[in-house]
């Protein structure tokens, strides 16, 4: 009998069930033998991982610095030997500001620090902060700011140490700094876990938008279309294979993090995977929509690392602290999902389990995918045009 | 007959602000028959398919599919009808059965039947021997089988085929159409859409598209008949059968005529007296009366063909026969990619003024040698030479005396005439007046004038052909390359086209052109036949069709050569 024939209730459920199967079957056929999809759910979240692990570090470490003393005077002769033994400072004396002046143009040097002839260490005996002049290029203003504030913690730690070894306290209350979560500052530490949101924006995002939009240009989606299959049955049937495969690419990113790197992980898995699973929708949502939108590859591919990529490397906080960014930036970085994702997976990694921060990203998170997917639905609707 | 499956009543479908895709087509589709969905491309033959799938909505009119409205009830037309859309729909990474077992989900052929439907279309296909092949490592004619059998899985009451015959030898095509003749004695209604005459012709019923509106409906010998005692065929003509056609079209009287082999095929208007040829231009030759042909009453349709005067050819300049220099040679060319050989040792001269065909099914190695003659790609083993000049050494100089026209077009579509013009001139090293001059030239023959600031890519498809040509004549090359140069334009452009490369071959232009297509191997001086990467035949078409015949068939059409050929090949190398 035709497939006419049946009742007009429409397909039975077992037919839904089965027809599910088979496109999670097809589609997960398809990634393991497509390398390119190995590739951006495998080897280019190790590849950033270890760019994130090994290449980058925002630490600066011995950074070159110009040292200009203006008179050789004992006090001055002992500042100066502060600044050579700073473990962050590799100390290029000189007797004149004006002969750095180049170095620091051609970024031989990243900064001057001057030790002016009227400089009196006693100043510090009275309490009072002893005035060196930093010179350093504001268009790299990191550094610049870096330089400027070592410079200073220098500076007070010599006149605290002065002040102890003149048995007068120099001040009542000494200032010690501590860092929690993260003791030795290493970047490392909150950029590994970052990177992970990347690579999962890297497998939900772009690599969801190329499948679906192979499919239209290759002219299958047009045949599955004219099947029973639904629309509906049609995206969920992506969805869930690279669910799962971006859950196996944070799952491999995550223990290289911890096995490799030395990353902490003070969190608990449960919060990890509640965290991930919920990022991955509005990502998979994105990418469906794009593709879903452009029917074509390199259009995908270029929205998907426009529109998810970038922001999600940086307007999540992810390298930029939002906190500092314009007020109109700010307001951008609200529609960015990582930027929930980014600071709850570093709590796990680094703090331990916030839940009440968990889950207010969780919900934001799963609000953005639930939109997404109706706005993905509605433009894969069983139509061509 | 069985009764009809789709109506049609003022269907009308536009995309933006261009003119209408479909418009007020109103027709019916019948089961149990082959409708042939005909016309050129950009017809519109392609959204009245996704029209009647429900995959696309009309923008006006209504069109029923086995009683479902295709607007409101498009699941339920879904679920009862096969579709193989133009690529196949095949997952290529996928082997032949994983896809079998998709679409039998997708359908839901029930478990219990599916071994005995498997089993059903599989032999059918005669896939059973592949079952483990990935589909993106099957040939053309087994991936459209493929295709097929997915398409058949539950036995569809209507089954749509959207240009099964483009990219597929004409053997498979003969099974294909077999198979679905089969289908039709079980009261399958098949829609089967192309752009080829020969294809129309077989049709039980023909829908003829012609951008977007519906030209002619019924059987198409209906059609041929408006034709009938008015084609003749003069043979054992004496002297150059291009400048005779030539002469003949422009006769009063004559509506159309077109070269096939030795002889030449002229139709006359109603009315006309079949002497008056004879007077005029058969004097050195035979006239007798030929079967009208389906492509003859579309032409008729249309108003006849263009005449037989070539602007192009009479602004050439006319180059002397040399026959002691052949202008294209090919010597022993080989292309191995890895393990696989593409090429095998393709050898043959062709002199000055010449029409020389490269003919095969896709993928046999055509384009392989075809490239390796313009300097495209570099050949393992062998030499190719064009004016005389060695294609590996002097590439540049060798390159600078060819014209190439590719597969659809290669125009940059975002730019304007008038810039692909100037851009083709430059590439080609021409400058300053002579460029201005060439140029000018150029839009007038051409006709393109008006459209000298639309962009390449909204040309209507004649045009786009007429500008390609135009790129590829600018520096007056020796030689001209034509990779498939008409497939999917319509008769009257094609014409035009031939008209041209006519009267520019009498100017002694040489021109080598590859194509699947068997009308335009009726064009050429010599053809040959190349096959899984060796050249199995070379010779003139009327003895490539001599050379097959036999008891059954005594005169071979082209395409009955072009399979005899290959069988015997496949013969020879079974043995």
């Amino acid at each position: 009998m035709s497939a006419a024939d049946r009742p007009r209730s429409g397909p039975p459920p077992s037919g839904r069930a089965r027809r599910f199967a088979a496109l999670v079957r097809k589609e997960s056929y398809q990634i393991v033998r497509d390398p390119s999809s190995i590739l951006i759910a495998f080897v280019l979240p190790l590849v950033l991982l270890f760019i994130f692990g090994y290449g980058v570090s925002l630490d600066a470490v011995r950074t070159r610095v110009g040292l200009v003393v203006e008179a050789a005077t004992p006090v001055t002769q002992d500042l100066a030997a502060s600044f050579r033994a700073s473990r962050y400072f590799d100390v290029v004396p000189g007797r004149d500001r004006r002969q750095f002046e180049e170095d620091l143009v051609f970024g031989r040097v990243r900064g001057i620090v001057v030790i002016p002839a009227a400089f009196a260490g006693d100043e510090a005996g009275r309490g009072g902060v002893p005035q060196i002049q930093v010179i350093v290029d504001g268009s790299e203003p990191n550094t610049a700011s870096f330089v400027q504030n070592y410079a200073q913690g220098v500076v007070a730690t010599w006149a605290a140490q002065r002040g102890a070894e003149t048995a007068r306290p120099s001040s009542p209350i000494a200032v010690e700094q501590r860092f929690w979560f993260n003791p030795e500052l290493a970047s490392r530490n909150f950029l590994v876990p970052g990177s992970i949101a990347i690579v999962m924006t890297l497998v939900g995002t772009l690599l969801t938008s190329l499948v679906v939009a192979r499919e239209w240009e290759r002219g299958t989606m047009e045949a599955m279309m004219a099947t029973p299959v639904t629309a509906a049955e049609l995206l969920a049937g992506k969805i869930l294979p690279y669910f799962a495969l971006g859950l196996a690419a944070m799952t491999l990113c995550v223990l290289a993090a911890v096995f490799v790197f030395g990353v902490p992980f003070r969190g608990s898995i449960v919060a990890l995977y509640a965290l991930s699973a919920s990022f991955l929708m509005p990502a998979l949502g994105q990418g469906l929509l794009i593709s879903a939108a452009t029917k074509n590859q390199f259009l995908a591919s270029q929205l998907a690392l426009l529109s998810a990529f970038l922001p999600a490397f940086l307007l999540s906080g992810f390298l930029f602290e939002i906190g500092s960014m314009p007020r109109a930036i700010q307001l951008v970085t609200w529609i960015v999902p990582a930027r929930y994702l980014i600071p709850s997976l570093q709590s796990v990694f680094l703090a331990g389990d916030i839940w009440p921060m968990f889950l207010r990203a969780i919900g934001v998170m799963l609000a953005m995918g639930a939109l997404l997917f109706v706005l993905a639905a509605r433009s894969t609707a069983k139509r061509i045009a | 007959m069985a009764e009809d499956v789709v109506h049609m009543a003022d269907v009308t479908k536009r995309f933006g602000r261009a003119p209408p895709a479909l418009e007020a087509v109103s027709g019916t589709i019948g089961g149990g028959e082959i409708t042939g969905l005909v016309g050129p491309d950009g017809a519109g033959k392609t959204t009245l398919i996704r029209l009647v799938t429900g995959l696309m909505r009309p923008d006006g009119g209504a069109l029923t599919v086995l009683g479902f409205d295709t607007g409101r009830e498009a699941p339920r037309i879904q679920a009862a009808i096969g579709y193989m859309p133009q690529r196949f729909g095949l997952y290529e990474d996928l082997s032949v059965q994983e896809n079998l077992d998709l679409y039998a989900d997708l359908r839901g052929l029930p478990m219990p039947e599916r071994a005995g439907t498997f089993d059903e279309l599989l032999g059918f296909t005669d896939l059973k021997r592949f079952t483990g092949r990935l589909a993106g490592q099957l040939s053309g004619g087994m991936k459209q089988k493929l295709g097929l059998a997915c398409a058949l899985l539950r036995k569809p009451r209507l089954l749509l085929l959207d240009e099964p015959g483009v990219g597929v030898d004409p053997i498979s095509r003969r099974d294909l159409w077999a198979m679905v003749q089969n289908l039709t004695r079980e009261g399958v209604g098949v829609v089967w859409s192309t752009a080829y005459l020969d294809e129309a012709e077989a049709c039980d019923r023909v829908l003829l598209l012609e951008r977007g509106r519906l030209m002619f409906t019924g059987p198409p010998a209906e059609l041929t008949g408006r034709a009938a005692g008015r084609v003749f065929k003069l043979t054992g003509l004496a002297g150059r059968r291009r400048p005779l056609l030539a002469r003949a079209l422009q006769q009063a009287g004559v509506v159309d005529g077109v070269i096939q082999g030795e002889a030449i095929r002229l139709m006359l208007a109603p009315g006309a007296e079949p002497s008056a040829l004879a007077r005029g231009v058969a004097s050195a030759g035979a006239i007798a009366p030929a079967e009208p042909r389906f492509e003859d009453a579309y032409v008729d349709m249309l108003g006849g063909g263009p005449g037989g005067r070539s602007k192009l050819a009479e602004a050439a300049t006319a180059r002397m026969a040399d026959p002691a220099h052949p202008v294209i040679e090919a010597r022993g060319l080989t292309k191995r990619f890895g393990d696989f050989t593409a090429a095998d040792g393709i050898t043959f001269t062709i002199p000055r003024g010449e029409i020389f065909g490269l003919l095969g099914p896709n993928g046999a190695g055509k384009s392989t040698t075809f490239k390796m003659l313009c300097g495209l790609l570099k050949p393992t083993a062998g030499e190719g030479r064009v004016a005389g000049f060695d294609l590996r050494r002097d590439t540049a100089a060798a390159r600078g005396r060819l014209g190439y026209m590719a597969q659809k077009f290669s125009l940059y579509g975002d730019l304007s005439v008038a810039q692909n013009l100037a851009f083709f001139a430059g590439v080609y090293g021409l400058t300053g007046a002579r460029k201005a001059g060439r140029i000018g030239l150029m839009t007038e023959i051409f006709d393109l004038g008006a459209r000298r600031g639309q962009s390449a890519r909204d040309l209507p498809l004649g045009l786009k052909q007429r500008l390609a040509l135009a790129c590829a004549v600018m520096h007056e090359p020796e030689a001209l390359f034509l990779d498939e140069p008409t497939s999917g334009v319509d008769p009257i452009t094609r014409r035009e086209f031939w008209t041209h490369i006519n009267g520019l071959v009498e100017k002694g232009v040489t021109v080598l052109v590859t194509t699947h297509f068997m009308d335009e191997a009726e064009y050429c001086d010599r053809i040959s036949l190349i096959y899984r990467g060796r050249s199995i035949a070379l010779g003139s078409p009327d003895e490539l069709k001599a050379s097959a015949a036999n008891a059954d068939t005594p005169t071979p059409t082209m395409e009955d050569a072009f399979v005899a050929l290959v069988r015997r090949s496949d013969a020879a190398e079974a043995a």
